[in-house]
């Protein structure tokens, strides 16, 4: 390709080869589904689980995709992100407890209404959070990788220490709104309406993240920071900034996701960071750290197999996505979306 | 030619971690010309430019541009003087960087790429239209391949990417850092074409290059570089003449220096 500076007319861009978007990971999806449908047999029992699998992998993308950009931004590892998924149900248990009129009305705007009360509520307080403990926790030892992990993870023991402080140490339940309780049924497949309501917000979020990340500038500049934020500075824009901001909205969305999470399970407890955590770490380890759509596909991924095995045979649930992740790695090592340039 | 400088090192002593690289380095760019910073491998060049940009900071010494102090024990305010990087700052005076790995957004696409140095656009239609087909007379391939993801472009497309990102808007100063590495020599005669372009219009460039020949057809002054300090200054056209000049301070012979 040497006529690279003499005036060549607009023909002939065949010379650079259109970028073939990467279907295998979505592949791979597609495959654990239909592998799945014979080992479970019936039709509409695996719907139910396909479905409820996704409506958890939403969940999980919604609470871990700001996890893998603080990484990918920053080369920081919170450990601490668990905390605000931990907030964001209290606070949904909160809400709910606050307007028990509106829970219990057997109105569907009302219920509705009280559920984004409680998602605003959520996003708003754990995002207000991610900013102290940004400036708290993170900013000292920021660099510093071990140094990181031991003060993130020591972070999130108070917060959760100061969970038990204010909500108390029991359980605590969180009964889906009177509209939205039981199922409905699609073809012969029962599927939960909450799940159903899951998946709408998630999907609303998923879109709000990918505008956000592929057509606005500020959506620019976090995806060229990941890659090479040295230049990004070079240029003139303070990263440090961006950085914060990417910060408060990841915790504002592990609020969201926490708050979903809350719900879907029905009871909350102050450790329940922590168990969602470990499935954070494996979902964006396999879709790649940092990796917005590699998260996406991962904590898809993720759902469906936690659902499946926990079907056929629940013993191993937690294991299928330990597993789950040897695999990829094995297949791609740096995860299905690696980030290039890192 | 008396110009004034618009970028004056002085004393300039650089550290990265335990090793001391440079030695108290000084030179003036003047502006409007093109100033070629010469040397060896490892000499410090890099290292220079990235001193400049706020990249590493300068331990001792100053560096003023424009007659406000950039670098240097003393300088910065804002984010800098709280012990963070002063880079951004440093470039919002104006001063574009085009580093030796060329810092291309390899996911995004060419005109993503071109956005994101234009400060002053949101959008990739907010970019100055005029300016930008001034670009792509300079570098046409950046019009075909508009819209393509820049890490799909070859060797030579990336670094005329590079260099028309950095000119994206006006800038005072540009540093470009070995241009014509590793690109092939028809690809390295159309880079230099463009730079003339470029000098042509007085815009400041200060060039590291291991290319005698691209310093020679782009230079108006030039420093060289060794072990960390300016050896030599002085005008591009005296040192292209004597050769033994060139022999004593580059080391090699203008022919086997590519």
């Amino acid at each position: 390709m040497s006529s690279v500076a003499t005036p060549v007319p607009a023909a002939a861009p065949e010379a650079i080869p259109k970028t073939r978007f990467d279907v295998r990971p979505l592949a791979l999806m597609a495959v654990l589904a239909l592998a799945a449908w014979p080992l479970i047999g019936s039709s509409s029992t695996w719907l139910t689980l396909t479905i409820a699998g996704l409506a958890m992998g939403m969940i999980i993308f919604i609470t871990a995709s700001g996890l893998t950009l603080v990484f990918g931004l920053m080369d920081v590892l919170n450990f601490g992100h668990s905390l605000f998924i931990a907030l964001g149900a209290f606070i949904a248990t909160s809400i709910f407890g606050w307007m028990t009129g509106w829970v219990s009305a057997p109105s569907l705007a009302q219920n509705l209404a009280i559920v984004f009360l409680a998602l605003l509520a959520a996003m708003l307080l754990a995002g207000v959070m991610g900013l102290g403990f940004e400036r708290v926790i993170v900013r000292p030892v920021y660099g510093q990788h071990l140094k990181q992990i031991l003060v993130t993870i020591g972070g999130a023991i108070v917060g959760e220490e100061l969970i038990k402080v204010v909500w108390g140490p029991a359980q605590i339940p969180l009964p889906p709104p009177e509209a939205l309780r039981g199922s409905i049924l699609l073809g012969n497949a029962s599927v939960e309406k909450l799940r159903l309501v899951a998946v709408v917000i998630g999907v609303v979020v998923l879109l709000a993240l990918l505008y956000t990340l592929n057509r606005t500038k500020i959506g620019l500049l976090i995806r060229a920071g990941v890659q090479d934020r040295e230049m990004v500075e070079s240029l003139g824009y303070k990263i440090r900034r961006l950085f914060v901001g990417v910060f408060a909205a990841g915790s504002a969305l592990a609020g969201l996701g926490g708050c979903l999470w809350g719900m879907n399970q029905q009871i909350v407890t102050p450790q329940i960071g922590g168990q969602v955590n470990v499935l954070l770490f494996i979902v964006i380890i396999i879709g790649g750290l940092g990796s917005t759509l590699g998260c996406l596909v991962g904590a898809l991924l993720v759902g469906l197999m936690t659902n499946y095995v926990g079907f056929l045979a629940p013993k191993v649930t937690m294991f299928s996505s330990i597993g789950l992740m040897v695999a990829v790695l094995l297949w791609r090592p740096q995860g299905l979306y690696p980030v290039t340039n890192r | 030619m008396t110009t004034e400088a618009l970028l004056r090192l002085a004393g300039v002593h650089t550290h990265i971690g335990a090793y001391h690289i440079l030695h108290g380095v000084d030179f003036d760019v003047p502006a409007g010309q093109v100033t070629m910073l010469l040397g060896r491998n490892g000499a410090g060049k890099t290292t220079t430019l990235r001193t400049i940009m706020g990249l590493w900071a300068a331990s001792q010494g100053s560096i003023m541009f424009d007659g406000r102090q950039i670098g240097g024990p003393g300088a910065g305010t804002g984010d800098a003087a709280r012990g963070q990087r002063g880079t951004p700052e440093i470039a919002q005076l104006g001063i574009a960087y085009v580093p030796e790995n060329m810092g291309i957004f390899s996911d995004l696409s060419v005109s993503e790429n071109m956005l994101l140095a234009a400060r002053g656009a949101r959008t990739v239609d907010g970019l100055d239209a005029k300016r930008l087909e001034w670009l792509f007379g300079l570098f046409p391939a950046l019009k075909r391949f508009w819209l393509y993801p820049a890490g799909k472009l070859s060797g030579g497309q990336k670094q005329m990417l590079a260099i028309a990102r950095a000119m994206v808007e006006p800038r005072r100063l540009l540093l470009i850092d070995e241009p014509s590495k590793g690109l092939a020599p028809a690809i390295v005669q159309n880079l230099i074409a463009a730079l003339r372009e470029l000098k042509r219009t007085e815009t400041t460039i200060l060039l590291v290059e291991q290319n005698f020949a691209m310093a020679k057809a782009l230079g108006d002054k030039v420093a060289v570089m060794d072990d960390g300090l300016v050896v030599h200054r002085g005008p591009m056209a005296e040192m292209a003449e004597d050769e033994g000049l060139q022999h004593r301070l580059l080391g090699l012979s203008l022919a086997a220096h590519q």
